[in-house]
């Protein structure tokens, strides 16, 4: 048996890790396209910072770790796949075969659809590549423009603000992590930034940007416009897909899958970032960008790749947990709320301090929070279990902090009466 | 013989004594704030639980640490958190449906319960034998293992 594997970020390695431990004796090949060992895109915000090295980004520590189980690193990249020979091609016209395969390429940054996004100087921050020039051109003084004040955006503002840069956010939407937090939560986190010296601008579009002198012109939807040195583009990510266009392999926004991360060809799977998975909250395939999902859809799809290992993937939860300039946030499933549910919030805004509950009947389906980190896992446990809350669900409506003691009290039995023993 | 904590938590009096024993033992201070043991109050105190890692066989947050920062303590069977490679990035601590994997600010990186590398301090400090140390396989029924099958997204047919 053949695997081979596309993609070598989290997806990619923890399916090889996986179909190894599976199955001893299978041929495991695990292409990527960057020059480096598997790394984490997530570490990147900490390298900015130079709380690790580039050694501190990578998925797996040992030189030899992946040599050690047997699973083969290609640095190339695919450019088609065969279904009718059971094969890809290379870049470099050389042909791999496979038994099975998984896509799990991931996904790569988007750029709006304006004047000089390609310009020297504007820059996404997706990849090692990217940081080195993140980090060579963010020296203290500098000024730096960040388009987009999603996830990506919002992880390396602490980064940037260390290293001393005038710093501008632009956001075409209301708010900060719009995708992420509500109205109330993704405003406290622009106020907290703007604290911190960061000029924030919301419901703002960059129209274009030229090339000035050694530097660069902004321009905004208002009619400002603004010099910098260093434009970084955090609009967003999309699917990497275009290499699949006549393969047959059939793609909505990400890589269609059924429940067992089957594609629509014949031993073909897809994981991660690319896949559109099923949604634990919804029960729709979405694309789900965000590291446990990726380590889940690999694990899913390198059982279904295994004989006689078939599993079934009940979706994955859509949570997020995201540090700006210090202040933590967090977003669990429904977080929007549902149809006939009920809400709770709370909020202690001086201290940037807020929790809001989503529940269908008494059970919670979503959240989002600001400031609050302590047994946080809580909600995606509550979530994830659908325990029914009972008198719990009052309670928290009158004090949605009491989360902690709704989780001890209903998931280990004290509500009823009754105290739990548990052991590790 | 791998030994794990058994919480009897009818015998926990809320005296505080295992968060205490805690935060001395992995931080130098009595720090209730800095223990990795909870003891949580029900009814004005009158039950009183304490709550830690259960060791789990899931294994969330290793599973879902992007920098292979947690790993199985071979030796007492307990998720350990490397400092040195931990980042900070605390996805673990959405993963974890125990809630029992927290962020720590003043480190910048995540702490859990190790066990204390096979000699927990919380057990030893424990004056009613709420929280014990026994042999993994004397523990009995386990309620809280059980039900975190129930976060599986995986179901094997």
């Amino acid at each position: 048996m053949r695997h081979l594997i596309i993609g070598a970020g989290p997806a990619g390695v923890v399916a090889a890790e996986t179909l190894r431990q599976l199955d001893s004796s299978s041929d495991i090949l695990l292409i990527g396209d960057e020059s480096e060992p598997p790394y984490s895109r997530m570490a990147i915000p900490y390298l900015l910072r130079g709380r690790i090295g580039e050694e501190g980004t990578y998925l797996r520590k040992s030189a030899r770790y992946f040599e050690e189980r047997r699973i083969e690193i290609l640095q190339e990249r695919v450019s088609t796949i065969s279904t009718d020979n059971r094969s890809v091609r290379l870049e470099s016209g050389n042909v791999e075969a496979y038994d099975r395969l998984l896509i799990a390429t991931g996904s790569s940054p988007t750029s709006p659809p304006i004047d000089g996004v390609d310009l020297p100087g504007v820059h996404s921050c997706w990849t090692l590549e990217d940081a080195r020039s993140i980090a060579a051109r963010s020296s203290s003084g500098s000024k730096v423009v960040l388009m987009g004040a999603g996830f990506i955006g919002c992880i390396i503002l602490e980064a940037l603000a260390s290293c001393g840069v005038d710093l501008t956010v632009v956001e075409l939407e209301n708010r900060m992590v719009p995708r992420m937090m509500n109205q109330v939560s993704g405003g406290l986190i622009k106020s907290w930034c703007e604290r911190r010296g960061v000029t924030v601008l919301t419901d703002t579009r960059v129209e274009g940007i030229a090339s000035k002198d050694s530097q660069l012109m902004v321009s905004l939807s208002e009619g400002e416009e603004i010099l910098a040195d260093l434009v970084i583009n955090a609009t967003g990510v999309r699917p990497n897909t275009s290499f699949l266009e006549k393969s047959g392999i059939e793609v909505d926004h990400g890589i269609l899958v059924d429940q067992n991360l089957r594609t629509t060809c014949k031993d073909i799977f897809a994981a991660g970032d690319v896949c559109q998975g099923r949604d634990f909250s919804t029960g729709d395939y979405t694309v789900q960008a965000i590291q446990p999902t990726a380590v889940e859809h690999g694990k899913v799809a390198a059982s279904n790749m295994t004989d006689g290992q078939e599993v079934i993937h009940r979706g994955c939860l859509n949570m997020n947990i995201l540090d700006t300039m210090g202040l933590v946030s967090t977003s669990f499933g429904a977080w929007e709320g549902i149809d006939g549910g009920q809400s709770v919030e709370c909020s202690d805004l001086a201290r940037f301090r807020y929790l809001d509950l989503q529940f269908d009947g008494d059970v919670l389906v979503g959240a989002n929070a600001l400031g609050l980190t302590e047994h946080i896992g809580v909600i995606r446990g509550l979530i994830q279990t659908r325990l029914r809350l009972g008198v719990w669900k009052e309670r928290l409506m009158d004090n949605p902090l009491q989360l902690m003691e709704a989780y001890v009290a209903v998931a280990h039995g004290v509500s009823d009466g009754r105290k739990p023993t548990t052991s590790s | 013989m791998e030994k794990s904590l058994h919480i009897d938590a009818d015998k926990c009096t809320g005296c505080l004594q295992c968060e205490l024993a805690c935060s001395f033992e992995n931080d130098g201070v009595f720090n209730p704030s800095k223990s990795r043991i909870k003891v949580f109050e029900f009814e004005h105190g009158r039950h009183t639980v304490p709550y830690t890692c259960t060791q789990c066989a899931e294994a969330w947050c290793m599973q879902a640490c992007p920098v292979d920062a947690i790993v199985l303590n071979l030796a007492t069977g307990a998720k350990d958190v490397l400092s040195d490679r931990c980042v900070g990035c605390k996805v673990c601590t959405i993963a974890c449906p125990f809630g029992t994997i927290n962020y720590d600010k003043d480190s910048g990186k995540v702490v859990k319960c190790d066990l204390c590398g096979g000699n927990p301090a919380c057990a030893a400090a424990c004056p009613t034998e709420a929280i014990t140390f026994i042999d993994s396989d004397s523990t009995g029924y386990d309620r809280m293992r059980q039900w975190a099958g129930q976060t599986g997204t995986i179901v094997s047919v």
